[in-house]
């Protein structure tokens, strides 16, 4: 019984990360209609940038993890200046395979600057595990929780209230009436990349300081891409329950099932999931009811 | 004042719509715009708002100005800001946005941030309606509901100039009366400028000031309101109301004929 709480707590606490990651999917997704296959790296590049800011030049964590916060909002806009404007206009599947070079290249760069071995984060959170009744956790773990509620609280009053969270809500509505209203839909878009960056960025530095870094964590990019779509790609609290679920079970997966068949099962179950419940509802739980009526 | 001067439109670089449109929106009246299916109303509206653009449209010869200055050139988000505003035609509400949010957005280039609570109420004050709406869906309003949220979005951009593709379609007699009503009243108290196209030629020239009327691309008749509603052909082409009875489809042939070499 104790084992099953501490999975699911475990579940939780990744399956959260998963969650603000895939935001990233689902702004993207939301303002252009093109799903970002190099989310993983930027997810890796944020998080080596702030790795590196705290190993190479000592600065404290909160600080190193603002100026990456800050370093991923700048790539995020730079790169979709550069690479994706061309694409507007053109079709999505252009911009999606453009998504997919730049994945290539920016692993190439990643490699090359960073090398392929694991690096740890130096201990930043206390190592004294807290006991929750019968369950034991380690400290990283409910500040990532923490870290990641705060993000997505913040996220959801941005785009309930504040002017550019509407204009960003109207261009995914209808692009073309955005405009109209004088809102500059290239702006949004910009606005879309860096977000996605800054949360890939949070998620991998969060990720990375459970689990430690090296290029395999880009696959976590590709791990939430399940997550977004179960959500229904363009549903934001869709996307916190996709997350949910495939922390979840995962976690569950590792735990009671990797055991008896040697391992690996883990990572294969949110696929397994995603193309269990694709069957049953093609548009994800939670995909955007196309409202027709005119 | 809203001057289009011999402008010329191309879509995708080979079809030629607008073939010398001339126009003048003189300062705070009412401009109808009246012409057939294809004429290029909606073209001629785009150009003056820089929607066209993203229609891979392009104005190609002539200019167009707001007050002396050269709007053409401009991005749709740069003329909104200079003060032009349109509602585009089929209403083109965000329709998972809520109501209110719909207003908000189109307060959108507004540098007053601190007057958009009041605007909104006075949006409320031309359509009480839409106070009852403002947290439902906008996607689930009615057509009419969808209209009035369209324009009140107009409203919450304060523009110079207002232009209203086709606020009729599609509704029910009566209400296009209220929403023209309505209409002329943002022009009364607004002091707000109004180019409105318009199939309904009835309803457009019971408000407008001034009317033209466009065939294929050119302006091929205008004058004021006195006059267009006097003018034969006006009558009993655009008005329905032929004094001889209806005339056959050949004679309507013929007619357009003649008007393409004016
Ligand atoms: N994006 C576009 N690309 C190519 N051709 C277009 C485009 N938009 C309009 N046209 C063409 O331009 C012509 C004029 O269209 P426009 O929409 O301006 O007419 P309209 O007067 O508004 O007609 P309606 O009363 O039916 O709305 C039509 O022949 C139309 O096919
Ligand atoms: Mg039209």
């Amino acid at each position: 019984m104790t084992f099953l709480l501490q999975m699911i707590v475990t579940g939780i606490v990744v399956g959260s990360v998963y969650a603000l990651v895939a935001l990233g999917f689902v702004l993207i997704y939301k303002s252009s209609d093109a799903i970002n296959f190099a989310q993983g790296e930027f997810l890796l590049i944020g998080t080596y940038v702030c790795l590196t800011l705290i190993t190479a030049y000592n600065i404290p964590f909160v600080a190193a993890l603002l100026i990456a916060l800050m370093f991923s909002a700048v790539l995020g806009f730079v790169i979709e200046r550069i690479v994706l404007r061309p694409f507007i206009g053109e079709p999505v599947i252009s911009m999606i395979m453009a998504t997919i070079g730049l994945s290539s290249v920016l692993a190439g760069i990643v490699h090359i600057i960073w090398g392929h071995e694991t690096r740890v984060f130096p201990k930043i959170f206390s190592e004294k595990p807290v006991n929750l009744g019968e369950i034991v956790i380690a400290p990283v773990y409910l500040w990532s929780l923490l870290i990641v509620v705060v993000m997505l609280v913040i996220f959801t009053l941005f785009f309930k209230y504040s002017k550019l969270g509407i204009a960003m809500r109207a261009t995914a509505d209808d692009q073309q009436a955005a405009m109209s209203m004088g809102i500059s839909v290239k702006m949004i878009f910009a606005v879309a990349w860096a977000i996605a960056a800054i949360v890939s960025a949070v998620g991998g530095i969060l990720l990375g300081n459970i689990n430690g870094v090296n290029a395999s964590l880009s696959a976590i990019g590709l791990k939430v891409l399940p997550v977004a779509i179960l959500g229904g790609l363009d549903s934001i609290p869709g996307a916190i329950i996709g997350g949910l679920i495939i922390g979840i079970l995962e976690s569950l997966t590792g735990g009671y099932l990797d055991p008896l068949v040697g391992g690996g099962l883990k990572e294969v179950m949110p696929f397994v999931i995603l193309v269990f419940i694709l069957m049953f509802k093609p548009y994800g739980l939670f995909g955007k009811k196309e409202i027709e009526r005119v | 004042m809203l001057t289009i001067n011999n402008v010329e439109v191309m879509y995708d670089k080979v079809i030629l719509v607008l073939k010398g449109m001339s126009m003048v929106v003189p300062k705070g009246k009412i401009v109808a715009l009246l012409g057939s299916n294809g004429a290029g109303k909606t073209t001629t509206l785009k150009a003056i708002s820089g929607l066209l653009k993203s229609e891979n449209g392009e104005v190609t010869d002539g200019f167009i100005e707001l007050y002396g200055e050269r709007i053409d050139v401009n991005d749709a988000e740069t003329i909104v800001k200079k003060g032009i505003f349109q509602c585009m035609e089929g209403r083109r509400v965000f329709k998972h946005l809520s109501v209110e949010d719909n207003l908000i957005a189109g307060a959108h280039t507004r540098k007053d941030r601190k007057n958009i609570k009041s605007d909104i109420q006075k949006v409320y004050h031309y359509f009480p309606k839409l106070e009852m709406l403002k947290h439902r869906q906008a996607g689930y309003l009615s057509g009419g509901e969808q209209q009035m949220l369209a324009i009140g979005r107009g409203i919450m951009a304060k523009p110079k100039v207002l232009l209203l593709d086709e606020p009729s379609l599609g509704l029910a007699p009566l209400l296009v009366k209220e929403i023209f009503s309505i209409i002329k009243k943002i022009n009364k108290e607004e002091g707000t400028t109004i180019l409105v196209v318009e199939q309904n030629a009835n309803v457009a020239l019971s408000i407008a000031d001034y009317g033209y009327i466009m065939e294929n691309g050119r302006i091929v008749m205008d004058g004021t309101v006195d006059r267009l509603l006097s003018n034969q052909d006006v009558r009993e082409f655009y008005l329905g109301m032929g004094d001889k009875g209806r005339k056959s489809y050949k004679d309507i042939k013929s007619y357009k004929r003649r008007k393409r070499w004016l």
